[in-house]
C-alpha cells in the first residue's frame, strides 16, 4: 500500500530535527554538545544596505585615491597602544580547541596583514607568540596557564568575562582533546572532560572588576593595552560598566559567535545578535563621550568584507573573526568526505569541532589529522581571505566617498526589514522611519 | 631596610620601582608604611627580594608574585598571592576571600582566618591557613596543597581536580566530589614540610585529609545530581 504523500503533513513545533534530537536526548541523557555558532535565523548585516555616492555625494576613486584602514586601540590608559594596519583582527581561539598548526598559521597571517591576534583559554602557545607580532593575551575565569611573564610579553590583554556563544557559561574542552601538551598547560589531568569556571575566582561585579584592571595594569607598569570581552546580553549596561572599570577597548560578541564547544541549547538560545548589540555598544559609549575613546570591536557572525563596512557604520572601531577564520583554513570544505561521514555529518553542516576529530585538521589535537593543513599553508589562506575582506570593505568605503573606513557612518545604511531597523537604528530603506524612535 | 611611604596614591611609584629592580639588586629588604588599605601593593614582583607592609592592604597584595617575599602586618582584602608563582607572601591578620586564587607555586601563608574561597583553582601553589577557611575554599583546586589548621565552610573542594587539602578542625561539609582520603605516610611527610616551611607548628597527625572522588572527571548521564 503506499503513502499518499498529502497525507504526510509535518508539524511546525515538532521538526525532523527537534524529533531527532529528543530521540538522542533519550537514548544518551546528555545534552548537545557542539562547535559552531548559532545555526537559526536572526536579523544580521545582510538586513542592512550601504547608501553609495551618488548626486549628493561624491565617491573616491577606486583604484586610485587611498582609503586608510589603521585604527589605534587602547589610547585611553595603556603607554602603549597599539595600532593595527585592518580593522579586522583574530578572535580569541583557545590552544585545545585548536592545534598548534592553526595557532602558528593564524599569528603568521595576522603578522603579515599587520593586524592582531589573540590567545585563549588555555594559555599562550608558544607557536602563536612567535608567529604573532600583535598578541592578544586573554585573562580567563579558568585561569589556565595564566602567568605574569606571558602578561608582560603580550601586546593587550583581554579580561574575559563572556562570550556571544555562551553568555553566563563557561568554558569546555572533552576529553578527546585534552592531550599531553594541553593538559600540562592546564594543570589538569589527560583525558578528562575539563569545564572552565564560569566567573572569575577572585572577583564579582563592576567595582571589583575595576580593581582587577588596576592589578593588570600594575604588574604590566600600565603598558598594555587592557579590552574587556563581553557576551552580548545587557550590552548598553555592560558596555557603560566595562567603561568606567577603567577599559582601554571593549570585545563584543553576539550570539552567533562560534564556540569550540557549548551546549546546543546556550548557543541558540542566549544572548542577543550582534546587530542590536553592537547599536546598544556604540549608544553607551556616545552617551558616556567615550565613543572612538575606547575602541569597540565587534564580533559574532563576520564574514565578509561588506559585514566589516557595516559594522564600522554602525559604530565599530574594528571587528575580531572566529568562524570565518577557520572557515578560510579549511573548515567544512568538501574534501576527506569519508571523515566527516565518519562525525554523522556532511561538508556545509560540520559543526563538530568538539569531537577533535576535525576533518580538515582545523580544531584537533591529533598530529595525522593536522598534518593535512601546515602553518604556512594555513597562513597563505588566511592572509588571502584577510586582504579580500580588507579590499571589500575599502571598495564600499569609497563608494560612500571616506578616505578612511572610520568615517562610515549610520547616515551609509538603511536597513531592508523592519526589525534590523529597529535593532540597528538605522531607517527602513525609502523611509525615514526608525522603530522604537519617535512617536511610534 | 628601604622605607617607602605610600600615604595618598603612590602605590604606582612603589610598583614601579620594585618592577624596575635589576636582577642582582642589592636593595633587597623593603618596608612599606601607610598602605591604608590600598590595593595592588606589590603586585607582580619578579625579584627574591624581601617586602614588609606595615599596615592593612586592600585587594591583589602581592598578586602573580614571583620569587619575593612578601609580609604584611594587618589584615588584607580579595585575592591576596592571587596567581602566586613562586616565593612566599604571608599576611599576619586575617585575609579576605579568595586567597592564592589560581596560584601555580610558591606558598601563600595567612596566620588568621580566611574568607571564603580560599585557594580557589589552586594550581600548585601551598596555601596555609592557622586558623579557618569559608565556604568554597579550594573550589575547583587542580593542583598545590591547601592547609587548614582551624575549620573549614561549608562546600570544601567542590569539583575537585587534583588538589590535596589537610584540615585540622571540623568540616562543614565537603563540597561535590570531594572525599576524605587516607592520610598514608608519603602525605605526612608532605604535611610536615609543608608545615615546617610555613612556620606553623602542628602535628600533621592531627589533620585529616580530603581530596577528589574523581567520580566528575567526565561527563555522564547519571552523575546530574552532582552537577
Ligand atoms: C574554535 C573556537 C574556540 C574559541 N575559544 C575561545 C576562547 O578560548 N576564548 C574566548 O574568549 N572566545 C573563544 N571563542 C569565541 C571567539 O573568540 C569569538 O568570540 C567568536 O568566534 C566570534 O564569532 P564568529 O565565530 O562568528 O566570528 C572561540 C571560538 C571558536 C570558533
Ligand atoms: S570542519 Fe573542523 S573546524 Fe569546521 S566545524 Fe567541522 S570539526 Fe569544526
Amino acid at each position: 500500500m503506499t503513502v499518499d504523500p498529502r497525507n504526510l503533513r509535518p508539524s511546525a513545533s515538532f521538526t525532523p530535527h527537534h524529533i531527532a534530537e529528543i530521540h538522542r536526548a533519550a537514548d544518551e541523557g546528555i545534552y548537545e554538545i557542539r562547535g559552531f555558532g548559532a545555526k537559526r535565523r536572526m536579523p544580521t548585516f545582510d538586513d542592512l544596505v550601504l547608501l553609495g555616492a551618488s548626486v549628493s555625494r561624491y565617491p573616491l576613486e577606486g583604484y586610485r585615491e587611498t582609503c586608510g584602514t589603521n585604527v589605534v586601540i587602547g589610547g585611553r590608559f595603556a603607554k602603549k597602544p597599539i595600532e593595527i594596519k585592518i580593522p579586522i583582527t583574530i578572535a580569541g581561539m583557545s590552544f585545545g580547541a585548536l592545534g598548534v598548526n592553526v595557532k602558528e598559521a593564524i599569528g603568521k597571517a595576522c603578522t603579515a596583514m599587520g593586524t592582531s591576534s589573540t590567545t585563549g583559554d588555555g594559555g599562550m602557545c608558544e607557536e602563536e607568540r612567535q608567529a604573532s607580532k600583535l598578541l592578544v593575551y586573554q585573562v580567563l575565569p579558568s585561569r589556565y596557564g595564566l602567568n605574569p611573564d606571558d602578561l608582560r610579553r603580550a601586546d593587550a590583554i583581554e579580561v574575559v568575562i563572556g562570550q556571544g556563544a555562551k553568555p553566563g557559561g563557561g568554558g569546555m574542552l572533552l576529553g578527546q582533546k585534552i592531550s599531553p601538551r594541553i593538559a600540562k598547560m592546564r594543570t589538569l589531568p589527560e583525558g578528562i572532560d575539563q569545564r572552565s569556571a564560569s566567573r572569575h575566582p577572585d572577583w564579582t561585579g563592576p567595582d571589583d572588576l575595576t580593581i582587577k584592571i588596576e592589578e593588570l595594569r600594575e604588574i604590566t607598569d600600565w603598558e598594555k593595552p587592557i579590552y574587556v570581552k563581553v557576551g552580548a546580553t545587557r550590552t548598553y549596561y555592560d558596555t557603560q560598566l566595562a567603561v568606567k572599570a577603567g577599559a582601554d577597548a571593549i570585545v563584543l560578541d553576539g550570539m552567533q559567535g562560534g564556540t569550540g564547544a557549548t551546549q546546543d541549547v546556550f548557543i541558540e538560545n542566549v544572548g542577543i545578535p550582534t546587530l542590536p548589540a553592537l547599536r546598544l555598544a556604540v549608544q553607551a559609549l556616545q552617551e558616556l563621550d567615550m565613543h572612538r575613546k575606547v575602541q569597540l570591536i565587534i564580533s559574532g557572525g563576520i564574514r565578509t568584507g561588506a559585514d566589516v563596512a557595516k559594522a564600522l557604520a554602525m559604530g565599530a572601531d574594528a571587528v575580531s573573526i572566529g568562524t570565518s577564520a577557520l572557515i578560510a583554513l579549511g573548515c567544512n570544505k568538501p574534501v576527506h568526505l569519508e571523515d566527516y561521514e565518519a562525525l554523522g555529518t556532511a561538508p556545509g553542516y560540520c559543526h563538530h569541532c568538539h569531537t577533535g576529530r576535525c576533518p580538515v585538521g582545523v580544531t584537533t589535537q591529533d598530529p595525522k589529522l593536522q598534518e593535512r593543513l601546515t602553518a604556512d599553508h594555513g597562513a597563505r589562506l588566511l592572509r588571502n581571505y584577510l586582504s579580500v575582506m580588507t579590499l571589500e570593505l575599502q571598495t564600499m568605503a569609497r563608494a560612500c566617498g571616506k578616505n578612511h573606513v572610520l568615517n562610515l557612518e549610520p547616515e551609509d545604511l538603511v536597513a531592508l526589514t523592519v526589525e534590523a531597523a529597529a535593532m540597528a537604528g538605522v531607517p527602513l530603506a525609502g523611509t525615514n522611519w526608525i522603530p522604537g524612535r519617535g512617536t511610534y | 631596610m628601604i622605607d617607602v611611604d605610600i600615604a595618598g596614591t603612590q602605590v604606582r611609584a612603589l610598583n614601579q620601582r620594585l618592577h624596575a629592580l635589576p636582577k642582582d639588586t642589592n636593595e633587597r629588604a623593603w618596608r612599606v608604611l601607610n598602605p591604608m588599605g590600598a590595593h595592588s601593593i606589590a603586585a607582580g614582583l619578579t625579584q627574591p627580594i624581601e617586602v614588609r607592609v606595615e599596615g592593612h592592604v586592600g585587594y591583589y597584595c602581592a598578586g602573580m608574585n614571583k620569587e619575593a617575599t612578601v609580609v604584611v602586618e594587618g589584615h588584607c582584602g580579595w585575592g591576596f598571592g592571587e596567581n602566586i608563582m613562586s616565593g612566599l607572601v604571608r599576611v599576619t591578620g586575617n585575609a579576605s576571600q579568595a586567597v592564592g586564587a589560581s596560584g601555580h607555586g610558591g606558598m601563600v601563608i595567612v596566620d588568621g582566618d580566611a574568607g571564603a574561597r580560599c585557594a580557589i583553582g589552586l594550581k600548585g601553589a601551598d596555601i596555609v591557613v592557622g586558623g579557618s577557611v569559608g565556604h568554597f575554599s579550594a573550589f575547583m583546586a587542580q593542583a598545590g596543597s591547601l592547609v587548614v589548621l582551624g575549620d573549614a565552610g561549608d562546600n570544601l573542594g567542590d569539583s575537585l581536580y587534583e588538589a590535596r587539602l589537610y584540615v585540622r578542625g571540623s568540616v562543614a561539609s565537603l563540597g561535590a566530589d570531594c572525599v576524605e582520603k587516607k592520610m598514608t605516610p608519603h602525605h605526612l611527610q608532605k604535611l610536615e614540610r609543608i608545615l615546617a616551611k610555613a612556620g606553623m607548628t602542628a602535628d600533621p597527625k592531627s589533620f585529616r585529609r580530603y581530596g577528589s572522588a574523581r567520580k566528575l572527571y567526565n561527563f555522564h548521564a547519571d552523575h546530574a545530581d552532582a552537577y
